[in-house]
């Protein structure tokens, strides 16, 4: 039993990963159909920006406060980053889909090469304040507490996201730019503006990941952001392109799947496990469900 | 009526070019700045050899992407099977060089038809996704050692009696050149082929426009899936043409990297142009090999670490090349010449 | 040829879709007040002399509203000049609410006109909280009517085939709404209905393969049956007279 509840934990914490990757990568889709492969390169540079506040901050002596400042370092390099790819790189190749996939992938493999020369391939630490570093247990399962945390955190963008698109004006003009952005323009929208505010969201769930990452792995290196954009690209397919609470479902059951088998079956199985429900659902509902976003 | 004119010294200097190409192993010169040794060092033809193999490869992507306009993200886990399935029959189960060759031609067509068939019922960008998806499943399963065949991360080396004695040692690395140069030439040949045969036609068609295909009476998932095969199998070729060069497999070959840089060599060159994918993949194997060579160089040691940390990234430098590439020169280098 | 103020005026537009040259030259005025009629076979380019003068499709020439030069303004730069568009499909927002279809529409520092839109539609105030995708087509049409109606900033309302596919009753309707539209803003209306057109029309321009073939009053082009046969097909004729 103890078994079971720390695999599930463990799987749900590596799901709410994988969606607050899929999170950006799916609203970035839904309304601008780019396929994001920089993403992996937000979630690397925010976890470094996180460790670099860290180490700045090494004289401070309360662990919570530098951990808490590495991850607003993160999440707004994140963002920034985000942001300034829209502008700079994808928004000059407007209406050429393939271009601006490809300017992400010389992107992502640019970043990482750049991180790998400034800090070097060998994995890093974050300083980690204490109760992140110790178990709770439930139901007789000792669980470590950055489980519990990346998915209250996760669970908490969720709800934010769907606040955001339901609620907010820019939410409306997200929506309504997924069904038909030349019609948004045409009401005298600059649904730009809102590309660039996706990109933005996108990078900072992808920020928030790569903190989180390096608090769920205890340590962050340059290339798990990549690793992890795989899997949050098949969470994307699974959960139905554009759906934010298609992705939240299906990075859960993706975490758990692989969990679960690389557990009880051989190790990497689960993994595998994966990719044969992704071509499982492709075989029943080719080209994904492209259906409303929220 | 240009054509007359230009002809003759174009098919003058492919036909001296191939001459110099075969002749290498015995031209005993060198070209400072371009190559550390002489031309018919074991060093310089084994970097030749790699840079066509590279050439070939990207050819057989820019059959998909450039051709057929399907965007994989999955053409590594094709020239990977060329590698893994050839290493695996000679090493692991001591097949003989033409069992093994036999038994991966035959893995290079069932798998990309099983796979290619699934991945093509999606199109566009999902395609995308499926294809990396699948070729990340093929990566795993290199990584995991499943039964101790693929040697994990440490990879496969061929062991000295697992392949004819002329393709063993460094003595006999002339002989590996040809066998890629030969591979380079065949892989242009049915390229060419291909993409004039009536099928190729129907590629180029679809690449402008799958609905209007459709309209003809056409089923454009039988012939994307052939480009699929048929691409993914002279991949598998390249593959044992580097395994054969390479003395092993590792599994660096099976990454989402791998496919990229595939990417990249064919944008570079210039996507639909034969020889624009194949120059593309020997430009890129030559500048990631020098760039590493660069890296260690003592002139850069002394530079701030602001320039000096970029551009002792070989991987920076070509993704930042790439960058500028898609931004400015949307048709890469044949794109470049042609307005020329 | 009526006499008012010119408000929007196009000149020498080119549209190029791919290899075809859509628009060759098109040159048109609309005149302050009333309802002009853009008229001509499908295919003509109607639509795209509409989507041309927004910029939802790359163009060149000139397009003025008010003497103020368009080209070169991003889209939502053009409409927020002052033009609303009705566009032939309707493009309502299906996923989103009639209410959030409206609430999009609103445009910051623009005075809102939600009382003539639940005047002339009272449906749009009962189906407020229902799906715009589960409305029929007639109230899909409304909906994009409102959409265009509701900033008193629109000066020109740029509307593509209203009456398209909807039942004759709904035709009428729609028709009277125009009517009434016309009282507060400028209509340039693209109309294959011709007894629609020719009863709200007051200027028309007829468009041919791409250039503007016949300009003048409504009642001269239905009055001449070879004319009219002639730019507008023999529906025209059978129709108009």
């Amino acid at each position: 039993m103890a078994t079971v509840v720390l695999l599930t934990v463990t799987g749900l914490g590596l799901g709410a990963l994988y969606f607050l990757i899929a999170s950006g990568l799916s609203l970035i889709w839904g309304l601008m159909r780019v396929l994001n492969f920089a993403h992996g390169a937000f979630f690397t540079i925010a976890s470094y920006a996180a460790w670099t506040a860290g180490e700045a901050l090494a004289g401070i002596p309360s662990l919570p406060l530098r951990w808490l400042a590495g991850l607003v370092a993160g999440v707004v390099a994140g963002a920034l980053v985000a942001a300034l790819t829209e502008v700079v790189l994808i928004r000059p190749l407007y209406r050429q889909q393939i271009g601006q996939v490809l300017v992400t992938v010389g992107l992502a493999l640019a970043a990482v090469a750049l991180v790998e020369g400034g800090f070097g391939s060998d994995p890093k630490q974050l300083a980690l304040p204490a109760w992140m570093t110790a178990t709770t247990t439930i139901l007789g399962a000792s669980i470590p507490n950055t489980r519990v945390l990346v998915i209250v955190v996760a669970l908490a963008v969720l709800g934010v996201l769907l606040l955001f698109l339901q609620h907010t004006r820019y939410g409306l003009i997200v929506r309504a730019g997924v069904e038909n952005r030349a019609m948004v323009s045409a009401l005298g929208i600059d649904v730009e503006r809102a590309f660039t505010l996706v990109f933005a969201i996108g990078g900072a769930a992808a920020g928030l990941a790569g903190v989180l990452g390096g608090a769920y792995y205890g340590t962050i290196d340059p290339v798990r952001g990549t690793a992890l954009l795989i899997f949050a690209f098949i969470v994307v397919m699974i959960g139905g392109l554009g759906s934010i609470t298609g992705s939240a479902i299906a990075a859960a059951v993706v975490g758990l799947l692989q969990q679960f088998l690389n557990f009880y079956a051989a190790t990497g199985s689960g993994d595998f496990a994966v990719v044969l429900l992704l071509a499982g659902v492709l075989l029943v509902r080719p080209g994904g469900v492209a259906g409303s976003i929220t | 009526m240009n054509v007359r004119r230009s002809r003759a010294p174009r098919a003058v200097a492919v036909v001296g070019l191939a001459g110099v190409l075969v002749a290498m192993p015995w031209i005993h010169a060198t070209i400072p700045g371009v190559f550390s040794s002489s031309l018919n060092s074991p060093g310089t033809l084994n970097l030749l050899a790699l840079c066509f193999v590279f050439g070939g490869l990207a050819l057989t992507y820019d059959l998909l992407f450039g051709f057929t306009g399907l965007l994989s993200f999955g053409h590594a886990l094709y020239f990977a099977t060329g590698v893994y399935t050839t290493a695996i029959a000679l090493s692991r189960w001591h097949w003989t060089l033409w069992h093994a060759l036999l038994l991966t031609a035959a893995v290079s067509v069932l798998l990309p038809l099983a796979l290619g068939a699934i991945c093509l019922r999606t199109r566009g960008i999902p395609f995308a996704m499926v294809t990396l998806a699948f070729a990340q499943a093929g990566s795993i399963l290199v990584m995991q050692n499943p039964f101790g065949l693929t040697g994990g991360e440490e990879g496969l080396a061929l062991g000295a009696d697992a392949l004819p004695a002329p393709l063993v040692g460094v003595v006999n690395t002339h002989n590996l050149y040809w066998v890629a140069l030969a591979f380079l030439a065949f892989t242009y040949a049915v390229g060419w082929w291909v993409v004039h045969s009536p099928p190729g036609r129907v590629w180029q068609a679809i690449r402008e426009n799958e609905g209007r295909v459709e309209v003809l009476g056409l089923n454009p998932y039988r012939y994307k899936l052939l480009a699929f095969v048929v691409s993914s199998l002279l991949a598998s070729a390249a593959g044992v043409v580097y395994l054969l060069l390479q003395g092993g497999a590792n599994p660096e070959v099976t990454t989402a990297s791998f496919t990229l840089a595939l990417l990249v060599m064919v944008v570079l060159g210039g996507v639909g142009t034969l020889w624009g994918a194949v120059l593309g993949g020997i430009i890129y194997q030559y500048l990631d090999f020098r760039l590493v060579a660069l890296a260690g160089a003592p002139a850069l040691q002394g530079l701030p670490s602001v320039l000096r940390l970029p551009l002792s990234e070989p991987l920076f430098i070509l993704g930042a090349l790439f960058v500028a590439l898609v931004l400015f020169f949307p048709g890469g280098l044949g794109g470049v010449a042609k307005r020329a | 040829m009526s006499s008012g103020r010119v408000l929007l005026e196009a000149r020498d537009l080119h549209v190029h879709l791919g290899e075809s040259h859509i628009l060759q030259g098109v040159s048109l005025v609309v005149r302050e007040g009333g309802i002009t009629g853009l008229l001509g076979r499908n295919g003509a380019g109607k639509t795209t002399t509409l989507r041309g003068m927004l910029g939802l499709v790359p163009r060149t020439g000139s397009v003025t509203l008010d003497g103020e030069e368009l080209i070169g303004l991003p889209v939502h730069e053009v409409v927020r000049r002052g033009i609303g568009y009705v566009p032939e499909d309707r493009d309502v927002f299906a996923s989103l609410t009639v209410a959030e279809n409206l609430r999009l529409a609103e445009r910051p520092g623009s005075a809102l006109r939600y009382d003539l839109v639940y005047e002339l539609f009272p449906e749009i105030k009962t189906r407020a909280a229902q799906k715009a995708g589960t409305l029929s087509g007639g109230q899909q049409q409304m909906l994009a009517l409102s959409r265009a109606l509701l900033n008193a900033g629109n000066r020109v309302l740029l509307i593509d085939e209203p009456t398209k596919g909807l039942a004759p009753l709904v035709v009428k309707h729609v028709a009277d709404v125009l009517q009434r539209a016309a009282e507060v803003a400028t209509i340039l209306l693209v109309e294959q209905n011709l007894s629609v057109a020719h009863r709200l029309v007051r200027d028309v321009i007829v468009l041919d393969q791409g250039r503007v073939a016949y300009t003048g009053n409504v009642d001269a082009l239905m009055g001449d049956a070879a004319l009219a046969r002639q730019y507008l097909g023999l529906a025209a004729v059978a129709r108009g007279h």
